[in-house]
């Protein structure tokens, strides 16, 4: 459900990219709820409020026909407008989702177009030891699947370490396993990707304007990432770390492997997250109990502030505060239904000090969703092995950009439905081999065919 | 080739329609969505038209030139029709997107209209089929390599934007007037859009090929070197006299010297030059020949 990202990775960790997807609000906390409702109205909100993600439909009926009370027709009405919110702001979510995805599938394309490096075989990682140079073709499948279950394997026992970590509470020791790991990241594999372009494009750089350059870049990026600092820097960051570690993947693993492995990650993320025991889920459940957000180095989180005025839009006032964002403090958008203004609601919810809540003022913040870096990574990894190894080139590449963002939007729709944590690799990655295979083995003879003759269709 | 071609064609493919894209499309999410699922159906159509293709190729005799232009034709006209399939059941889906958008409405009206979804299903559609139609050729276009060297059009790259420009249009107008089409039940304008679309794919096909089809094959031949024999060879029915007047400096029959004739007085001249060709001064009457090699 949440997506893990062990970003300690470097070539002496894999990754163990789960991938998943989260909408910014946990499902309502039983005991909150039944207080909440307690102290508003009668017990016919309850199962409303409850049932409030699932269908629309018996809910404007419930609501309309408790018109009795003032209280509830005004809350059914809200929760109508909210939920009515919901959805329209869906097409929001799914584009602010877009963005990021494409932002870095375009800077894994680029790299890979541009820069030979990573293109170039340079040995395997140890997490693949099979090598895939034998001359017959069913001993290199039979490589690459062995590499796959090395591969998976290893993610399966980082992540039960890691969710072992987080139920004892060693809080300590997964801050600083995260914080090595994007240190790693934003340091080392920066420099090398800076040397590279350099390379790449001829271009000369001395030894102190190297380190000015990426000491500033690193230091702000951890900075961003693991405390504070405006949200577009940390998604920028959050989008750049992505691509580099896809970078990292597409250059070590061997060909068949890849294939192979994008298939098994996501079959093995559609378990870790949905199976009742999966590693995944129980992450998410024990975050959600303990009411903390997941660790905010393996999150991309799209949420915003914005206010819904009742009595007073106030939106001017709001226009600067918005941008400082605790990245730890996504995690209170669980917080769902600000549909009555409670007091303590507002304050719990109010990073922002410098501007006073008002109970005339309803603030609902912009359900942001979330989303795993891991899941980043899968998808740029694909786009960027069908640009690197596909002979048709751009047109498969094109292909599977687009299968991927169909495959995100139908999960978003599913998120929407189901408003629980749902695997986000699944169905981009299904649709994304099949028109990677498809694209460059039918339709690319097809449209070659087609434009010697000029032919367009 | 290079940066020049690249732009240029890029612009005049593509241009309009990222001018429509940004200035009625980047606004609305939603209308985004609609936008890249519209992209999705027609590369699902593509790939099972290309699937029967290529099922049909392989089942045949790779050797028999008219089965092979024969089964061309065949995946072509399959294909359009195949699109236009997609293109209904695309219809079919939005307007159940409709339905689902006004329950949820407040108001009771949906956020987009039909026709709005319509046009931007054509766009879709129309930049799918156009990126794959000319992002190879963009991409060819930047590397090294001379349009047209064994005697093809030189063209091609530009007859090839404005075709895919134009299609993109055509799949925008052929969405909306199909939508309409299903919208108020007449069979006709979706037949009209069909026979449309059969016909604008089939006639391409009767106005050229050249005799070199490959367009990879362009990138093979080296470069010449400066000073040269020429670099691109005009062709005698170029359409208008002034254009032909300022950009051929040619006496006689022979080919233009384009890269001398743009003023270039370095280095030592190829003897074949001087005598042949002569460079003229545009403004001046071409009977007078002023020698501005220094020789």
């Amino acid at each position: 459900m949440i997506t893990f990202m062990n970003n300690s990775d470097s070539e002496e960790e894999p990754c163990n990219e789960r991938t998943s997807l989260m909408s910014a609000e946990s499902p309502p906390v039983p005991s909150y709820q039944d207080g909440l409702q307690a102290s508003e109205a009668g017990e016919a909100q309850a199962h409303r409020k409850r049932r409030a993600g699932s269908s629309r439909g018996p809910n404007n009926i419930t609501g309309g026909e408790t018109s009795g009370s003032g209280v509830p027709v005004r809350e059914s009405a809200l929760e109508n407008e909210e939920e009515e919110l919901t959805l329209k702001y869906g097409a929001k979510h799914v584009i602010m989702l877009f963005v990021p995805v494409t932002l870095c599938m375009i800077v894994v394309v680029a790299t890979i177009k541009s820069v030979r490096f990573y293109t170039e075989k340079n040995g395997q990682l140890i997490y693949t030891p099979f090598s895939e140079d034998t001359p017959s073709v069913g001993q290199r499948l039979l490589n690459s699947v062995l590499n796959t279950i090395v591969m998976i394997s290893v993610i399966i026992v980082m992540t039960v370490f890691l969710v072992l970590l987080y139920k004892y509470r060693c809080y300590k020791f997964i801050h600083g396993w995260l914080i090595l790991s994007s240190l790693m990241l934003l340091f080392l594999f920066t420099y090398i990707y800076l040397g590279e372009v350099l390379k790449t494009y001829n271009v000369a750089m001395d030894y102190p304007t190297l380190f000015i350059v990426i000491w500033n870049f690193g230091a702000v990026g951890m900075i961003c990432i693991h405390w504070k600092g405006p949200l577009q820097l940390q998604q920028a960051y959050l989008i750049m770390i992505s691509a580099l570690m896809a970078l990292v993947f597409i250059k070590y693993l061997p060909e068949w492997s890849a294939w192979v492995i994008l298939g098994a990650i996501s079959i093995y993320d559609l378990m870790a997250v949905l199976c009742p025991k999966g590693p995944l889920r129980m992450l998410v459940e024990t975050a959600q109990e303990r009411n903390e957000p997941i660790f905010p180095a393996l999150i991309y989180s799209s949420a915003m502030m914005w206010t819904v005025g009742m009595a007073k839009p106030d939106t001017a006032a709001r226009g600067p505060g918005q941008q400082t964002w605790d990245a730890a403090e996504d995690g209170r958008e669980h917080l769902r239904s600000p549909s009555h203004v409670e007091s303590q609601m507002s304050e719990t919810r109010s990073p922002v000090p410098t501007r006073p809540v008002t109970l005339e003022e309803l603030e609902e913040e912009e359900r942001g969703v979330k989303l795993g870096l891991g899941d980043f990574i899968f998808y740029s990894v694909l786009v960027g092995k069908a640009a690197a190894t596909a002979s048709g080139d751009w047109n498969t590449t094109l292909a599977c950009f687009v299968a991927i963002l169909i495959g995100l939007c139908l999960t978003l729709l599913l998120l929407a439905v189901f408003k629980k944590a749902l695997p986000a690799l699944p169905i981009s990655i299904t649709f994304g081999l099949i028109f990677y295979f498809s694209t460059d083995n039918l339709v690319r003879p097809f449209m070659d065919t087609l434009a010697s003759h000029q032919l367009y269709i | 080739m290079t940066l020049a071609v690249f732009f240029g064609c890029t612009f005049i493919a593509f241009g309009p329609a990222f001018g429509l894209f940004i200035f009625t499309i980047a606004r609305d999410p939603l209308r985004i969505i609609i936008l890249i699922a519209g992209a999705f159906f027609w590369l699902v159509s593509l790939l099972l038209s290309s699937l029967i293709w290529f099922i049909a190729v392989k089942a045949s005799d790779p050797q028999d030139e008219r089965l092979q232009k024969g089964l061309l034709i065949f995946g072509v006209m399959f294909s359009v029709l195949l699109q236009e399939a997609f293109r209904f059941l695309y219809y079919k889906l939005l307007r159940k997107a409709i339905e689902g958008l006004v329950a949820l409405s407040e108001d009771g009206c949906s956020p987009i209209s039909i026709q709005q979804m319509a046009y931007v299903a054509g766009v879709g559609f129309g930049l799918m089929s156009g990126a794959f139609s000319m992002i190879n050729l963009l991409a060819d276009a930047l590397g090294p390599g001379t349009v047209g060297i064994h005697g093809d059009s030189q063209l091609y790259f530009l007859t090839s934007a404005f075709m895919t420009m134009v299609l993109i249009f055509l799949h925008t107008f052929w969405g909306i007037l199909f939508f309409h089409g299903c919208e108020h039940r007449r069979w006709w304008e979706i037949a009209a859009v069909v026979i449309m679309h059969l016909t604008v794919s089939g006639l391409v096909y009767g106005v050229k090929p050249a005799p070199n089809q490959d367009p990879e094959a362009l990138q093979d031949v080296p470069v010449p070197s400066h000073p040269s024999p020429p670099l691109l060879s005009w062709r005698q029915d170029w359409p208008s006299p002034s254009l032909q007047y300022l950009f051929s400096w040619t006496v006689g029959p022979q080919p233009a010297l384009v890269g001398q004739a743009l003023g270039s007085s370095c280095g030592s001249q190829p003897t074949g030059v001087a005598e042949t060709g002569s460079l003229q001064h545009p403004l001046r009457s071409p009977h007078k020949t002023p020698q501005f090699w220094g020789t």
